[in-house]
């Protein structure tokens, strides 16, 4: 149970994967100026995490360490065109819109991170939840940058008019600069705060290790 | 889309108006670490501009010769991640074998480029505008171009701006992503000069 707890804390803030890791900002945070196209995308970034997380945990004795890119790659493939036959049968509009940022999911540094830092020595189930956890703590601030822009660059929530009609939107939101403004941002206020709480030092979890010890070489990777 | 755009319009505009890391956000990832250091961002760019120009060609070939006579669409991301994966391997030993000064500096690069975003995501906008040949080959190498123009930059403005003092949680990447979105809005400026999305 702690240890589960444990993963979760350091997925959706000690360790998270935009604001630490810098990993898998690419696909998604083009579709920021939409909170409903965020949502979707980021809930497929957080289950083909989870899910290739479990599947390549579960066959990790059975792949040769030299070919173990190419079957990861072929694994999170697999579930993406899952998610892309799912939206394309029942939500055609948003598959439209998102166009090709669905199968960019398959590139998203963060599942193949997940991947070779946690799954690769880690029990099947553990992993699973270490996967989800982690797209959870990319929902997170993704999410948080889109209710920004859609607010202030649409005056709109979900598609629901917020602002009042006097409101006039900032056209600078809806454009790719703000995005990085606002991860910046983020940034930013995350940092500073875990650097005020530094001092309350614990014993790193497991998986804290690994990814600390595995963080530069994904990056690199990536 | 019009399927019938200038390929040199496609070309200039893939470099400026629509630059493949500017306004899609492709290719993060490697860009924000490996543009600490300018000489291998200058290799990583040539890599990615080789490497996107062949991948459009080969898997616009497969997409009208092999994917869509047998009715596979629906397995084109794995067919085409596979393309990237055999061209990099093939383009690797290529290289190794022609130039081994040239591979020393492009070499290290090329196997960090299969998951490279930028690759996969100028295939997947080449299938879904449904380009022709010759503008595949020019939307690749212009989006190569332009990713290689964008890491320039800015591996070039990280080396001037690394000594000045930064509020300590923005240093690294926060101040990164800042310049970046900088870069962003002086691209915005070219977008008048030709309209193609």
């Amino acid at each position: 149970m702690s240890k589960t707890m444990a993963i979760l804390k350091d997925n959706l803030w000690t360790n998270n994967p935009i604001f630490i890791q810098i990993l898998g900002i690419c696909s998604t945070l083009a579709v920021t100026n939409n909170l409903r196209n965020t949502a979707i995308m980021t809930l497929g970034v957080a289950l083909t995490t989870a899910f290739s997380s479990l599947t390549l945990s579960a066959m990790k004795d059975l792949i040769p360490r030299k070919v173990r890119m190419i079957i990861q790659v072929l694994v999170i493939s697999f579930y993406v065109i899952i998610i892309d036959i799912l939206l394309r049968a029942y939500l055609p509009e948003v598959s439209k819109q998102l166009g090709p940022y669905v199968g960019l999911i398959i590139t998203n540094c963060i599942i193949m991170g997940r991947a070779e830092a946690f799954a690769q020595a880690s029990k099947p189930l553990l992993s699973w939840w270490d996967g989800l956890t982690s797209g959870l703590g990319y929902m997170a601030v993704l999410m948080g940058i889109a209710v920004v822009r859609e607010l202030l660059g649409f005056g709109t929530l979900f598609g629901i008019k917020i602002m009042p009609e006097a409101f006039v939107p900032w056209t600078i939101m809806i454009m790719a600069p703000s995005a990085f403004f606002l991860v910046a941002m983020v940034m930013w206020w995350a940092k500073s705060m875990q650097a005020g709480r530094k001092p309350e030092a614990k014993p790193a979890t497991p998986g804290q290790q690994a990814t600390a010890a595995a963080a530069p070489t994904t990056t690199a990777k990536a | 889309m019009p399927p019938l755009i200038n390929p040199i319009t496609l070309f200039f505009a893939s470099i400026f108006t629509s630059n493949i890391l500017l306004t899609n956000f492709l290719g993060m990832c490697s860009f924000i670490s490996i543009s600490k250091d300018w000489k291998s961002s200058f290799g990583l760019g040539m890599a990615v501009t080789v490497v996107l120009t062949i991948t459009a060609a080969v898997s616009w070939l497969v997409l009208r010769f092999v994917l869509v006579p047998f009715g596979m669409e629906y397995l084109s991301f794995i067919i085409f991640i596979i393309v990237i994966a055999a061209v990099v391997q093939i383009l690797e030993m290529v290289i190794d074998r022609a130039s081994p000064a040239l591979y020393l500096s492009l070499g290290i690069f090329l196997p960090l480029i299969t998951v490279n975003c930028a690759i996969l995501g100028a295939i997947l906008f080449m299938q879904i505008r449904s380009y022709n040949f010759i503008q595949a080959i020019t939307f690749g190498a212009g989006s190569g171009l332009g990713w290689w123009l964008a890491i320039m930059l800015l591996a070039a403005i990280r080396e001037r701006t690394e000594k000045n003092p930064v509020p300590a949680g923005l240093k690294g990447p926060g101040i990164t992503m800042i310049t970046i979105g900088f870069m962003a809005m002086a691209f915005i400026g070219f977008s008048g000069m030709i309209a193609v999305q």
